[in-house]
């Protein structure tokens, strides 16, 4: 095994020390750093895409009636930034994320298929040109919900064929992220590292990439049949010819609820690293964190009719998905009790990466509780297709999966960058988000048990002032994400050189942390030892 | 044997066999709509049985029961046939055959060609209602202007659990011209 990996890093230094320059450095990059930081980069500029959807649909409903904008392009907006914020920017987060750290906390020296990295990053550009380009064909961009119900989705324009090519090559760049991450976990682990001593980060991303080998297939499967319907007269979903198109809800909501633990579990696993590191103390119960992700993991596949309960559902159908969704706050419970155990009478410092930290545990938890109400089928039936279930699942994304992000680049920063960045600006940024995200989305729970429906660019004038509360959060939330730019930029260009533990309090065993900052180029060419 | 070899042999089989899995999801996903129409005629629901074809009933009254059926009756888009039911209700008895008509007319300038979705509530009864005769088995052709009765002969299975006393037979009527050429 050790003579594997000393050949292996032999072969690896026929390469260049340094980095190519220029383009072809990142057009040709197989180094997962670099892959890693392209990931996080295209991600953010896709977070700032959503961002902007985000406020224009906030201006048109700051009041009631219709000021910048036709229903039609309203719809446009809410479609696209559902499909821009999720595919392209919370999943290549992730998948950034993963490039950077799987390696250097598995001691690999790079992942396990450096080529098909690139592939996986480079599809996107085009995936996200593609549906950004829906935008100016005639019919305009789909404006039927992310989740493309036929037979509304079917009335697409000429942007129709655009939307399904770019949702299939955002799903073969998923899989080949997925296969990679978990090829690089499973056959280049540092000797002695076994599955139970890995990092939670990485056990987190090795579920997350089976769950996305087992659904994204079902989504590309799910969008062919709506194409086919389209163009080529099948009756997949069309009732005229026999089809039903309750079943698209099936299929779609069968991918649609793992995706939903797509992006949260790596989330989860990054929370699991910093809420030690911050409160001096070992991470409360690591082995139950891990079954808990995959008992999550798991009940997704088992709970997509919660989505469909207004559809019409048999009673004993209805009682099924009720009781097994409402399961999953159990192994939720068993994480947020443990993230809370390892903070009690923690030894807590509240630097940027923590703050974040406690604010998705927070934050997330709402998000989490909402959700538990919407599985109450007699209640769901009120807060169907309302607000409600907006500011539900802005709770466990925005607050969840982004603070979780937010959280991962502002612990591992000065890891990749060798630089500190300025704290007093990112505890800012992180001040002006926790307090305009709830600013943002807590009034929509209001506008939800009060009735107003989603996807609808007016609303009756009862609704106005939470509306404006609404938009003032989104507008200053929105705002203060260019302070998260400038936090990165800042510390890529310069800064308090960063040790190489960075925090005082992070675990000397993270094999990441045994690495100078910034981690060299080519780093574990000789595999560590794990005792 | 070159130690660095077996490793890539390694990986490549691990890819090899998540390439597999992949491929297993795709095709799951495609056998989730054989899987449903199976799923949804064993349960009753979803309207399996309720659009499939012609049964063969014996007729076996139950002179004792009686339950009323109310039909409906909607085009699927607006404008493009008029589509009503002949009676709005009837009280029948289960085991008995009974004829009814709709009545449709095409309201468009061109002719045009309807295919008619029946559905049955309440959920779960779709497999106790037969059609014995049903324009809604084919295709119906319509010239510009042309109206038409069509007939349905049912049969309501005696065992109808008691519990219902109201069914309810809806059709949806399709403007399918633009796909009429499809094999």
């Amino acid at each position: 095994m050790a003579q594997s990996h000393a050949s292996d890093a032999a072969h690896h230094d026929d390469h260049h020390d340094q980095p190519a320059t220029g383009i072809k450095r990142w057009l040709f990059a197989t180094n997962h750093k670099d892959i890693g930081t392209m990931y996080l980069v295209f991600s953010l500029i896709m977070f700032f895409i959503g961002g902007a959807m985000a406020m224009l649909i906030r201006a048109e409903l700051f009041q009631p009636g219709l000021q910048l904008m036709q229903p039609e392009f309203f719809n446009q907006l809410t479609t696209n930034h559902a499909l821009v914020m999720i595919f392209g920017a919370v999943m290549p987060a992730f998948v950034g994320l993963a490039n950077w750290m799987v390696p250097l906390q598995v001691g690999a020296p790079d992942m396990a298929l450096p080529r098909m990295n690139n592939f996986s990053f480079w599809i996107l550009p085009f995936a996200f040109t593609l549906l950004l380009g829906t935008f100016f064909v005639p019919g305009g961009a789909a404006a039927g919900g992310w989740t493309l119900y036929p037979p509304l989705s079917l009335q697409t324009g000429d942007s129709f064929p655009m939307l399904i090519f770019a949702i299939h090559m955002m799903g073969i760049s998923s899989i080949m992220g997925a296969i990679n991450v978990i090829v690089t976990i499973m056959n280049m682990r540092a000797p002695g590292m076994t599955l139970l001593k890995m990092p939670l980060f990485a056990w987190s991303w090795l579920i997350t990439a089976y769950l996305l080998i087992a659904v994204m297939p079902v989504l590309a499967g799910s969008v062919t049949m709506l194409l086919t319907d389209h163009f080529f007269k099948t009756s997949f979903f069309n009732a005229a010819g026999g089809g039903d198109p309750i079943m698209f809800e099936h299929i779609f909501w069968f991918f649609g609820h793992p995706e939903v633990y797509i992006m949260i579990l790596p989330a989860f696993g990054i929370i699991s690293e910093i809420l030690p590191t911050f409160s001096r103390k070992p991470l409360f119960g690591a082995t139950s964190m891990i079954y808990a992700i995959a008992s999550i993991a798991f009940l997704s596949f088992i709970v997509w009719g919660h989505h469909m309960f207004a559809d019409g559902m048999p009673v004993a159908a209805q009682l099924f998905y009720m009781m097994s969704t409402m399961l999953i706050a159990v192994p939720t419970g068993v994480k947020v009790f443990n993230w809370t155990a390892t903070m009690w009478r923690g030894s807590l410092s509240f630097e940027p990466p923590m703050l974040f930290a406690i604010a998705f545990l927070f934050l997330f938890s709402i998000g989490g509780f909402s959700g538990l109400m919407l599985a109450i089928v007699p209640a769901d039936f009120q807060y169907n297709q309302t607000y409600f279930v907006v500011a539900h699942f802005h709770y466990v994304l925005v607050p969840g999966a982004i603070f979780g992000i937010m959280a991962g680049v502002y612990y591992w920063l000065p890891k990749w960058t060798g630089h500190m960045y300025s704290m007093a600006l990112a505890k800012t940024h992180f001040w002006l988000s926790a307090i305009f995200i709830n600013v943002l989305f807590f009034p929509q729970h209001f506008l939800g048990l009060a009735g107003m429906p989603r996807r609808i660019p007016d609303y009756a004038v009862q609704f106005t002032d939470w509306n404006m509360v609404s938009s003032i959060g989104g507008f200053a939330f929105g705002l203060s994400q260019v302070l998260f730019a400038i936090v990165i930029v800042q510390c890529i260009r310069g800064g308090k050189k960063a040790s190489a533990k960075v925090w005082e309090g992070t675990n000397p065993t993270g094999l990441e942390w045994t690495l100078p900052s910034p981690a060299p180029y080519h780093s574990f060419s000789t595999a560590p030892e794990i005792h | 044997m070159d130690p660095g070899d077996s490793k890539t042999r390694a990986n490549s089989k691990l890819v090899k066999s998540l390439l597999i899995m992949t491929a297993g999801s795709f095709a799951f996903g495609w056998a989730l709509v054989p899987l449903y129409d199976v799923l949804c005629r064993a349960i009753g629901i979803g309207n399996a049985e309720a659009k499939a074809g012609k049964s063969v009933v014996r007729e076996a009254v139950d002179p004792n029961r009686e339950i009323t059926i109310e039909f409906l009756a909607q085009p699927a888009s607006v404008g493009s046939f008029e589509f009503r039911p002949k009676v709005a209700s009837m009280r029948i008895h289960p085991g008995k055959l009974y004829d009814i008509e709709f009545y449709a007319k095409n309201l468009t300038t061109q002719a045009s060609v309807a295919q008619a979705v029946p559905s049955i509530t309440p959920v779960g009864t779709s497999k106790f209602f037969h059609k014995t005769e049903c324009f809604c088995f084919s295709p119906q052709k319509f010239a510009v202007g042309e109206g038409r009765d069509m007939p349905v002969r049912f049969i309501v299975d005696p065992q109808l659990p008691n519990n219902v006393d109201r069914l309810t037979l809806a059709y949806t009527f399709y403007d399918t011209t633009q796909s009429a050429t499809r094999p």
